[in-house]
């Protein structure tokens, strides 16, 4: 059994996110990392691996990205991935959420895995669907922000919380499942592997190995267009309060509640 | 004909309140645009009885689409919109706020080559096209999100269209065959909706306080409920700390929880994602107490404090007391 893991490199949580004006995307320059809803797909692989009710030969993952993505390669390969493939062309930059989901597809496709995983949601876009647009191209059947997996007859049966409680899922194989964070907690990459993830093989791949059709990705093809950003309307700021003598800080509180009558 | 089409969510008899948002938001704009907003609904035929599909239409749907098909997964529902769609000429689809939309929303953006757009807040008309805004970025900035295609998707954020009878009686309800997809079948409900943890009740506190990750562990709920006992309140919690099996469900706030909007909102140790502040922003007053100064919450309280919540927790809890006593 082979499975696939979806993984992106996004700006470092520190790093503060804005849109470049001139392009009307994301200016992704700074501090990177692997998203770190990625390392709970990663480790959930993992668990599948070594939990022994399923045969996993391999564990590769996949990205779409610019050169600078191969880090967060090298980072799902030390925790744990065998290898890796890199689908990097600037015919992809800017793509949307509909062509980044076809040309990942593309490229899972030429992968014929038994399961993709995948973070329910990247830390910059905040998309939530790469998932279930990747599962509908490859005729996969999907569930995603699950927070358990269980083998059961060569299925998955999954857990997730949905609008009206907690929902348990029996997903046929192959299959594409976005993680939670509550999912698992993701193991550290030991020394050894983080110095060995490079040696790992690592495939790049361009639009045309994997058959993408250029009128489908890249930002001038995007079926949603981002424009005229702007602020939203203003909120008055909160008053910050740093507690330095904690008796003080309260009395403050109180006070600032009993001004609006909230202690009845 | 061009035309709205909206997913309605129902479970057990009711249709979901984001999903009656999402009619009405999408009559709105319909009649703007000169056009209809039609409705879908797919589940067990027995659990979507004429009367209730129909009442759709007090909220502006002139028509409701109803598909015999498996409940509470997405990809059936994709399959349905698609021929729907495909055989009625929608230019929209539109979805309330809620988890299942994401899914279907995103499916039928790769069936029908579409653009989407997700957690959109608000909708309007230009040059005869809708134009979704969307907050990004931590809601630091809106973007204009124009379509380019033939169809195009817009998933609301949680709670942001309004529920109103403006619609003009019962819509006429057709029921559609559908041919389900294989894939589409291939995943099976084993058990929907279950409650896990004690029933609570804190949709009608004036009062609460609200735990997240920051606690540290399932005890740290302890002193929360000392502090809502103190105010007379309840005690809410995050989706990261339900999941963990800290707190109950049913006192779970945000996108797969509860709305509230209470007179005070003390959040302890929570950090803020959009999918906690879509449940609670409407709060009256809004405390955070966190030890991470850069936390979003602190973007949308009225009163930060930063600090730690194991020190300053308990000595509110005195302080209210006393407060009351005095």
């Amino acid at each position: 059994m082979k499975i696939c893991v979806l993984v992106k490199e996004v700006p470092d949580a520190a790093v503060e996110k804005r849109i470049n004006p001139s392009t009307g995307r994301m200016d992704r320059s700074g501090e990177k990392n692997l998203n770190p809803f990625d390392t709970h797909a990663i480790e959930a692989a993992m668990q599948l691996k070594e939990g022994g009710n399923m045969e996993v030969d391999e564990v590769v993952a996949v990205t779409m990205g610019p050169e600078s993505a191969v880090r967060a390669l090298h980072k799902a390969v030390s925790l744990g991935a065998d290898r890796s493939v890199h689908l990097t062309d600037e015919a992809l930059a800017g793509s949307d959420v509909n062509g980044t989901g076809y040309a990942l597809a593309q490229a899972l496709a030429k992968e014929s895995p038994d399961l993709v995983l995948l973070g329910q949601q990247s830390d910059d876009g905040e998309c939530y669907t790469i998932g279930a647009v990747v599962a509908d191209h490859l005729q996969m059947p999907s569930l995603t922000q699950v927070i358990k997996i269980d083998v059961e007859d060569g299925a998955l049966r999954c857990e997730r919380q949905a609008e009206y409680g907690y929902d348990t899922v029996q997903v046929q194989l192959p299959a594409v499942i976005s993680v939670g964070d509550a999912i698992n907690e993701p193991r550290y990459p030991s020394l050894k592997a983080i110095m060995g993830a490079k040696k790992k093989p690592l495939e790049t791949l361009a639009t045309g190995d994997v058959g993408i059709e250029g009128d489908r990705v890249g930002f001038e093809n995007a079926r949603a267009h981002c424009n005229d950003f702007k602020a939203p309307p203003a909120k008055s700021a909160g008053q910050i309060i740093e507690d330095e003598d904690t008796g003080e800080t309260v009395e403050k509180i109180i006070a600032w509640l009993d001004e609006r009558k909230l202690i009845a | 004909m061009a035309g709205i089409l909206v997913y309605a969510l129902h479970y057990e008899g009711q249709i979901n309140k984001n999903s009656l948002g999402a009619v009405s938001e999408g009559a709105r704009l319909a009649s703007e645009l000169g056009t209809e907003c039609h409705a879908i609904v797919v589940g067990e035929k027995a659990g979507l009885p004429d009367d209730l599909v129909g009442s759709l239409g007090a909220y502006g749907a002139s028509k409701v689409f109803r598909v015999d098909g498996p409940e509470g997964l997405a990809q059936p529902v994709v399959d349905a919109m698609a021929k729907v769609i495909s055989d009625n000429g929608h230019e929209y689809a539109l979805f309330g706020g809620g988890l299942l939309g994401f899914e279907i929303g995103a499916g039928l953006t790769a069936r029908l080559d579409a653009g989407v757009c997700m957690e959109v807040t608000a909708v309007r008309v230009e040059e005869g096209k809708l134009v979704a805004e969307r907050p990004i970025l931590q809601d630091s900035q809106i973007a204009d999100v124009h379509y380019r295609s033939g169809v195009g998707v817009i998933i609301g954020r949680l709670n942001a269209f309004e529920a109103t009878q403006n619609g003009a009686g019962d819509a006429a309800v057709e029921d559609v065959d559908v041919e389900f997809a294989a894939h589409s079948l291939k995943a099976s409900m084993v058990q929907r909706g279950e409650q896990r943890g004690a029933n609570v009740n804190i949709e009608d506190a004036d009062v609460l306080i609200a735990g997240g990750r920051g606690l540290g562990k399932a005890e740290g709920f302890e002193a929360l409920e000392a502090l809502a006992g103190a105010f007379g309140g309840a005690v809410a919690a995050t989706r990261a700390v339900v999941d963990a099996g800290w707190y109950s469900y049913s006192a779970q706030i945000g996108q797969t929880g509860k709305t509230v909007s209470p007179k005070l909102y003390l959040a302890a140790g929570i950090s803020g994602a959009i999918q906690h502040k879509v449940g609670m922003q409407g709060s009256e007053n809004i405390v955070a107490i966190n030890k991470d100064s850069n936390a979003p919450i602190f973007e949308f309280s009225d009163l930060g404090i930063i600090g730690d919540l194991n020190k300053i927790v308990p000595k509110l809890t005195e302080a209210v007391k006393a407060k009351k006593g005095g």
